[in-house]
């Protein structure tokens, strides 16, 4: 399998880097689409539409990206794909959608000014917190408690990086309610990683 | 004017990423900021988030293995 003279133009697809790669793509497709199986099969279809084409790789060092740019067209099809299938309402059902909603106004107080014990607090070198797997633990935990709406939207704007008038578009609601779900998203996010990491840095 | 307060100015920091703000919220955020610590480290952690949404985009996420 290994050919010296085409290794600079093939991408790695030794055992070892497709595990690799699997698990950072599986962490992807899991917290975009909160379900194992779907993942699972989102990522195997990748691999696999990667190794029979290698049209548009462009060296070992853009692999990655290239592997996760066909990763995301896939979970962006499949998301478009039950969205016709699917009534948008039954995506987010407005009931639904106004539970949780409320959840993060206990942060602020009667004057909607931060509660002591709720105010950020200055993040020490977050930039060393991303090169340790810890860190990516606790990232996928806060990401899994937030409200499955609110992750769904967040996931398609942060993951997916689709603009927010064609997710409102795609999940049939209103952009101003899009931006709320954004702003719960990034309250209850923020609020979990300061609890569960950076408040206990250096542990 | 009312005083902007830290719910309107977390908001508005969410927004800012999803719409261009108008010069007047553009400057009551700032001088809210200013004055407000809890929310210049909120305005700070919203751009960590947006670097590590970047990273999972990108795959880039932990040491060697």
């Amino acid at each position: 399998m290994n050919k010296p003279s085409a290794q600079s133009a093939s991408p790695p697809w030794d055992d070892a880097s497709i595990v690799a790669i699997r698990r950072d793509m599986l962490r992807f497709a899991r917290m975009q689409l909160r379900d194992s199986g779907a993942a699972e099969d989102m990522v195997q279809e990748a691999l696999m539409a990667a190794m029979t084409s290698a049209k548009g790789f462009a060296g070992r060092s853009a692999f990655k990206t290239w592997m996760f740019a066909i990763l995301r067209n896939k979970i962006v099809d499949h998301i478009r794909a039950s969205a016709r299938e699917i009534p948008a309402t039954s995506l987010v059902g407005e009931r639904e959608l106004d539970a949780g909603l409320e959840d993060f106004d206990v942060l602020f107080d009667r004057r909607g000014l931060w509660n002591p014990e709720d105010r950020p607090a200055t993040w020490s070198d977050p930039e060393a917190s991303f090169e340790q797997d810890a860190f990516w633990t606790v990232f996928d935990l806060c990401m899994n408690k937030l409200p499955e709406h609110i992750a769904r939207v967040y996931t398609m704007r942060e993951l997916l990086e689709l603009d927010t008038a064609e997710i409102c578009a795609e999940l049939g609601i209103t952009s101003n309610n899009c931006f709320v779900i954004l702003h719960r998203a990034r309250l209850g996010l923020r609020e979990c990683l300061e609890n569960r990491w950076f408040q206990g840095e250096g542990r | 004017m009312k005083m902007m307060n830290c719910k309107d100015a977390t908001r508005l920091m969410s927004e800012r990423y999803e719409r261009t703000l108008s010069v007047r919220e553009l400057l009551s955020l700032k001088v809210h900021t200013a004055m407000c610590k809890g929310c210049s480290n909120y305005g700070q952690h919203l751009d960590v988030l947006r670097q590590a949404t970047a990273r999972l985009r990108e795959g880039d996420t932990g040491g060697e293995r």
